[in-house]
């Protein structure tokens, strides 16, 4: 070897390689390129929009989530077999997806509101999945030994579980238990019991995807090197390692708030979640298919069920993109 | 005399290797009786092939790994037992800038944050501020400190070298220890980062301990070289007698691949080391460099018999220093 200059020389103050682009940029440039995908997201911001806005928008409706139509009309006349179904259980201007069979709200708004319950609790499970994997699973494979093997054996436990069964049987255990509390006041109970017992329920498959990917981050020589400067525990997990499984977290979180709507509605709709009259999706389900409502009034069933069923496949769809768009071996 | 800044004794690392049911069946003698000193201001070199233990001895002086036995003295405190406080005291004067620049910077952070964070996690309070700091380091490592939002993969090998050292030198360290800092990078990039850490050394007074995998590198940064085999140290002196005088066949062997090296008359050919570097978890007995050594073939029994008694470890590991050598060993 030569020696040379040994004032730092103009190659190494030059510019670097590559111009800067993070995670979620790179991820979008390549979402942008799939039309599936950009509808996808389009159907889910349009989802998250309307049920935030969904004040605005039955206030522009005109009508209000509660208020029974007490009209003659739908009282005395609702059904009568062999005549076709009044006017007023379809769309129209003044009821803009019409009105519900028997109590007569506006369908409307409790879709709207509704898309706020069931929303709100997709997220928020998700969120307490998502923190519980996220950290146990981080935990898990950044310690090892007898950490990693505590927090697998009860990650091997939930995942074995028969989720739906416990979760029904405890879902109602901890409405009853919570609706005794100050705690109880409008449809805080059902909603607060079906995010701890869907957010305690999914964070098993996310730990153990994120203790196996810490497992080879841990390898890695910036954790030799965070150590050799006296780098704690739990600042190496949260500065060195998190960030670097934050890509994975990402799509598994998009994938699981379809997971977690579902499950509101199967939970409300086999009557332990949201109850009347608090709308969620599930709710709603479970309102057509009470009274055998949904075999008069097909319409009943179809409104809450397309809106599931879009936003479920619209989440699924974006989270596959995601994976596709994060992964780093994936060219496109 | 005072003591030495750093003073390393028989030191070894030996990784347990489990077999079935969790028992150990055996060790893998990364490192195995190594002991040299570093004075204040000088560079060590560090030499030797792909797996002989370099790295490892390197992270044992780093308390990234526990040594299996032997003492470390900083300045005549041994610092194999520190913990807690003690340790972030240790941490504060000996840094380390490591071996791969790809994987040695966390891709998901700034390198600004990377060179701030032995101070961040150290507590340390900085007069002018951290961020000043940083672009003080960056600077001085020839990096553009504007450029501290930027994350790892916007750079080269040998930027990315650049900020690792920038974070060695974060703390002011007394001894940074330097693992193959140059060898995955162009050569005409390694002069560079060499002169890099020359001139912080000038400016600095740090000490270093180099590893490289070949002599050349050394050549222009140590004042002693130690030569290491399997988890020894075979030959260790001045830099300028290692390289007007070698005298272990292992050394010399080495010597002779270094294409700047003028050879002496009684090395008029090219050593190639033929065979297979034996297991570090079944070193060969006596001397663990016989079985490739040029110099054994031309010994007689008794001298071959000699050769695989215990070797007395020191600056000298061998018993028959000097002895001609053959061109060509093993198959
Ligand atoms: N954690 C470990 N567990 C078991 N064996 C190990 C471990 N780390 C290193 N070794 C072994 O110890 C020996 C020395 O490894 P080391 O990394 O120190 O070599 P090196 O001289 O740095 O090599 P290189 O030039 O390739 O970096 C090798 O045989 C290696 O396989
Ligand atoms: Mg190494």
């Amino acid at each position: 070897m030569t020696a040379t200059a040994s004032k730092p020389s103009e190659q190494a103050k030059a510019k670097p390689v590559a111009t800067g682009r993070s995670l979620l940029a790179t991820a979008w440039m390549r979402i942008r390129k799939s039309p599936v995908a950009m509808v996808s997201l389009a159907i889910v911001v349009g989802m998250v929009l309307f049920a935030i806005l969904a004040p605005v928008l039955v206030g522009i409706e005109g009508q209000d989530p509660n208020t029974t139509n007490t009209s003659p009309e739908v009282l005395d006349n609702f059904y009568t077999p062999g005549l076709p179904l009044p006017y007023y259980m379809y769309p129209s201007a003044e009821h803009w997806l019409g009105v519900e069979p028997g109590l007569g709200r506006d369908l409307f708004a409790r879709l709207a509101y509704g898309a706020q319950v069931s929303l709100i609790i997709a997220l928020l499970s998700t969120l307490v999945s998502v923190v519980l994997g996220t950290v146990l699973g981080a935990a898990a494979g950044y310690f090892g030994g007898k950490i990693d093997m505590v927090i697998s054996r009860i990650m091997d436990l939930f995942l074995a579980f028969p989720h739906l069964l416990l979760v029904l049987s405890i879902a109602p255990i901890l409405q009853s238990r919570l609706s005794g509390t100050a705690l109880a006041r409008g449809s805080f109970v059902p909603i607060a019991s079906l995010v701890i017992v869907l957010g305690f329920f999914g964070w098993a498959y996310l730990a153990r995807v994120v203790r196996g990917q810490v497992l080879s981050i841990r390898e890695q020589e910036y954790i030799d090197a965070a150590k050799s400067f006296g780098t704690k525990n739990w600042s190496m997990i949260i500065k060195q390692v998190i960030p670097n499984v934050t890509g994975v977290v990402l799509v598994y979180a998009t994938m699981m708030i379809p997971t977690n709507i579902t499950a509101e509605a199967a939970l409300s709709f086999l009557g332990v979640g949201v109850k009347d009259p608090t709308p969620s999706w599930g709710q709603m389900l479970n309102a057509a298919q009470a009274g055998n409502w949904y075999l008069q009034d097909p319409w009943f069933l179809a409104v809450p069920s397309i809106a599931l069923i879009l936003t479920v496949l619209a989440f699924n769809l974006l989270g596959d993109a995601l994976r596709d768009a994060l992964d780093p071996k994936s060219s496109r | 005399m005072s003591a030495p800044l750093l003073e390393v004794t028989n030191l070894t690392k030996h990784f347990p290797i489990k077999g079935s049911m969790g028992r150990t069946v055996g060790a893998v003698k990364a490192v195995d009786g190594v002991s040299f000193t570093l004075e204040k201001g000088t560079t060590l070199g560090l030499v030797g092939e792909s797996g002989c233990g370099k790295s490892t001895t390197g992270k044992v002086l780093m308390r990234l790994l526990d040594p299996t036995s032997g003492s470390i003295k900083l300045d005549g405190e041994d610092i194999t037992g520190l913990k807690g406080k003690q340790l972030d005291g240790f941490r504060r004067r000996v840094q380390m800038v490591f071996q791969n620049p790809a994987s040695s910077l966390n891709p998901r952070q700034s390198i600004g944050a990377a060179i701030a964070s032995p101070l961040v996690e150290q507590r340390i309070k900085v007069p002018g501020g951290i961020k000043a700091k940083v672009a003080d380091l960056m600077d001085r490592v020839g990096l553009r400190p504007e450029h501290a939002n930027r994350f790892p993969h916007e750079f080269s090998g040998g930027q990315r070298q650049r900020i690792g050292i920038a974070r060695a030198l974060a703390l002011d360290p007394d001894v940074v220890i330097c693992d193959e800092p140059v060898s995955a990078l162009d050569v005409s990039v390694q002069a560079q980062v060499v002169n890099l850490l020359k001139d912080i050394q000038a400016d600095t007074g740090v000490s270093y301990i180099f590893i490289a995998h070949d002599l050349a590198v050394v050549k222009h940064m140590a004042d002693d070289v130690a030569v290491m085999y399997l988890g020894k140290i075979m030959e260790q002196a001045n830099k300028r007698e290692l390289f007007e005088n070698p005298r272990h066949p292992y050394t010399r062997a080495l010597l002779s691949a270094v294409p700047s090296v003028d050879l002496d008359a009684a090395l008029t050919e090219r050593i190639r080391l033929g065979g297979d570097l034996p297991s570090p978890s079944n070193p060969p007995s006596g001397c663990v460099f016989r079985t490739r050594c040029p110099a054994y073939e031309l010994l007689d029994e008794a001298g071959k018999q000699r050769c695989s008694t215990e070797v007395p470890a020191g600056a000298m590991a061998c018993h028959f220093p000097n002895a001609p050598l053959a061109a060509t060993v093993g198959a």
